[in-house]
């Protein structure tokens, strides 16, 4: 797992619009019980930034009045959390038995080589990272994967859906 | 043709909305239950449906929502557990996506049956294209007086929110989901106390899963009896059922309990058989931390008798020659399919989810996953299988929560039917490196079921 203190230092800075978003969360829950926000403002934030950095984790520690660590420690439990910054277009692959049963470890290994990255890494100009991430519940319409911070959903994936959807995703980057 | 209790309107165009919904009769069970009933009828109401949890464990839902416990002045809390991250299992997200208002619709019931004025929808957060549709979905029906202060005149007052999670499958786990809630660590809480006494912020709750939740809808629209003829023995009513692998008509069904297996594998109704025209070698029949069954005995049990969609009777003869109907995650695997490898992909999984609270799964799942894939990749030795079958007995059951018992049983059950792949593995490494298998387990070739007239 990756270590709070690897990631980068950069001061961040919340918007208003952003703030005024996390005070709406907080009202979901009774006074007191603040905390309740945080994987959603976390996910905020990541939608922000693309990832959560140590200095927006401390950030958000400020908003709820809770400890840094407490933060520090949800972020680092859950999966859907970047401890570092990834490519612009994210793409996550189930890689999970029912979805391998109907060829998403063909479709990972295709993507590595369309994209000429390993799982993990970025691509030099930016856009693209990619990983392999377990069960996505779509089990009967695999291979799948999907791109945040909308979570879009691509399904009976083939080689040739994977190279029309980084071609359109870098179309859009370039527009 | 079984009966569509919550897939009824699937394919309405704009069901989704709740106006399509209210004009197909949406929200008949709210009006019921808070201008005709006391939350005490409501709750013997379900009792009466004998309904099931449809999130895995199977216990009776008025049961369990006649635990809770109702200490003067201290909130009482109701979630529902949309953190379906099961492989295999796909049916709430299939739910949620395409009639969100049949949730929204069964959570308002509930609660007024729980007496909770606050309720949470607590959905994995990678569904975020749901999570939107289900707070549009709750905006409607407060715009239109089924949500907040006085619903309906009644003086019952609900808000409803909709809660992401960060990813993790442990918060499936109902004491994990309410730490989750909290905004901590999906570690699971040691019970008792269980959630009925103290839950959400200490506070009683009762945690369903979405389809339990949908189905509050039938039963009180119908009466829990109606509800109750549906199915066979204590299996009643309707189940979603999610198919997916090597079928050739993979997704999301609604079936009476009590369906035969081979019509629903085998009818066009439902599956359609083996993708490709391929032979039936296995089946997971609720989600992947069930007994894996060989397809012989996933088609009859022991004794000879046909099996059927029900909790009892995917159970006959326990783990020895049965399995369970769990999520009703529902898993086929053609002739072709590596049981060792996707063991070892299993293993993987839990290895991954495993919260790390406690030393059996934290460490014995990393260990299952990497002596699978030692044998996987050809590099095992004939005494792995025992290996694997003592790791697996030392985690079950030595864990807080049933993430052990989900990470031990796929292992185990592999193991036991087929253990002469898992040797196959060992003495044909060569072949197992170019996954070039050699085994099979096949079914006797069923005949297609001829169309009804």
């Amino acid at each position: 797992m990756l270590r709070v203190e690897d990631t980068e230092m950069v001061p961040v800075e919340f918007s208003a619009e952003l703030t005024a978003k996390f005070a709406e969360i907080v009202t979901r829950y009774p006074e007191g019980k603040q905390k309740s926000a945080l994987l959603p403002i976390l996910h905020l934030v990541q939608a922000e930034f693309g990832w959560v950095s140590a200095p927006a984790m401390d950030k958000v520690a400020e908003y709820l009045s809770i400890q840094p660590v407490e933060v520090y420690e949800v972020a680092t439990f859950y999966t859907m959390y970047f401890m570092r910054p990834q490519g612009k277009y994210a793409l996550e692959v189930c890689r999970t038995g029912p979805c391998c049963l109907v060829g998403a470890e063909k479709i990972m290994d295709h993507i590595e080589q369309k994209l000429g990255v390993k799982e993990g890494e970025v691509t030099p100009d930016g856009l693209f990272s990619w990983r392999g991430v377990e069960c996505l519940a779509a089990c009967g319409f695999g291979p799948v994967l999907q791109i945040g911070p909308e979570y879009t959903f691509y399904e009976k994936l083939t080689n040739e859906s994977v190279d029309q959807l980084i071609e359109d995703l870098k179309a859009k980057a370039n527009n | 043709m079984g009966r569509k209790l919550l897939l009824e309107h699937i394919n309405v165009p704009g069901i989704n909305t709740f106006d399509v919904y209210r004009q197909k009769g949406g929200y008949r069970s709210v009006e019921k239950a808070l201008k005709q009933m006391t939350p005490d009828e409501v709750v013997e109401e379900v009792k009466k449906s004998g309904l099931r949890g449809r999130g895995g464990a199977g216990f009776p839902t008025g049961m369990k929502w006649s635990f809770l416990a109702k200490p003067e002045g201290v909130p009482r809390y109701l979630v529902c557990n949309g953190d379906e991250s099961e492989p295999g299992t796909f049916k709430d997200r299939y739910l949620m996506t395409h009639i969100p208002h049949a949730l929204i619709e069964g959570m308002i019931t509930s609660s007024y049956a729980l007496g909770a004025n606050t309720s949470y929808i607590y959905v994995r957060g990678e569904m975020m294209p749901q999570i939107r549709i289900l707070e549009k979905a709750i905006v409607e029906a407060k715009a239109a007086g089924f949500l907040g202060k006085n619903i309906l005149g009644s003086g019952y007052d609900l808000e409803l929110y909709v809660q992401p999670g960060g990813g993790a499958y442990i918060c499936g786990e109902e004491t994990a989901l309410l730490e989750s809630l909290e905004g901590k660590r999906g570690n699971p809480r040691i019970k008792p106390p269980f959630p009925a006494i103290a839950g959400l912020y200490g506070c009683p709750t009762v945690v369903n899963n979405v389809e339990s939740i949908a189905a509050v809808v039938p039963i009180i629209n119908d009466g829990g009896e109606e509800y109750a003829k549906i199915g066979i023995g204590r299996s009643t009513g309707t189940k979603l059922i999610s198919a997916g692998g090597n079928l050739a008509k993979p997704g999301v069904y609604e079936i009476d309990l009590g369906l035969p297996v081979e019509e629903f594998l085998y009818s066009d109704e439902y599956c359609g058989g083996i993708a490709n025209g391929k032979r039936l070698k296995a089946v997971v029949a609720g989600g992947s931390s069930v007994p894996i069954l060989p397809a012989n005995l996933f088609m009859k049990t022991a004794a000879g008798e046909g099996r059927l969609m029900s909790y009892e009777s995917l159970a006959d003869g326990g783990f020895a020659t049965g399995t369970m109907m769990g999520s009703g995650g529902f898993i086929a695997f053609d002739e072709d399919a590596c049981i060792v490898r996707n063991t070892w992909n299993f293993a993987r999984f839990y290895h991954h989810e495993s919260c790390g609270q406690c030393s059996p799964c934290r460490e014995g799942t990393g260990w299952m996953e990497k002596v699978l894939h030692r044998l996987e990749m050809g590099h095992g030795s004939m005494a792995d299988m025992d290996l694997l079958v003592d790791v697996s007995k030392k985690i079950e059951g030595n864990t807080i929560c049933p993430l052990g018992d989900a990470a031990a049983w796929p292992v185990a059950s592999a193991i036991r039917h087929f253990r002469d792949e898992f040797e196959w593995h060992v003495s044909h490494a060569a072949e197992a490196v170019t996954r070039n298998y050699g085994l099979a387990h096949y079914a006797d070739p069923l005949p297609k079921p001829e169309p009804a007239a």
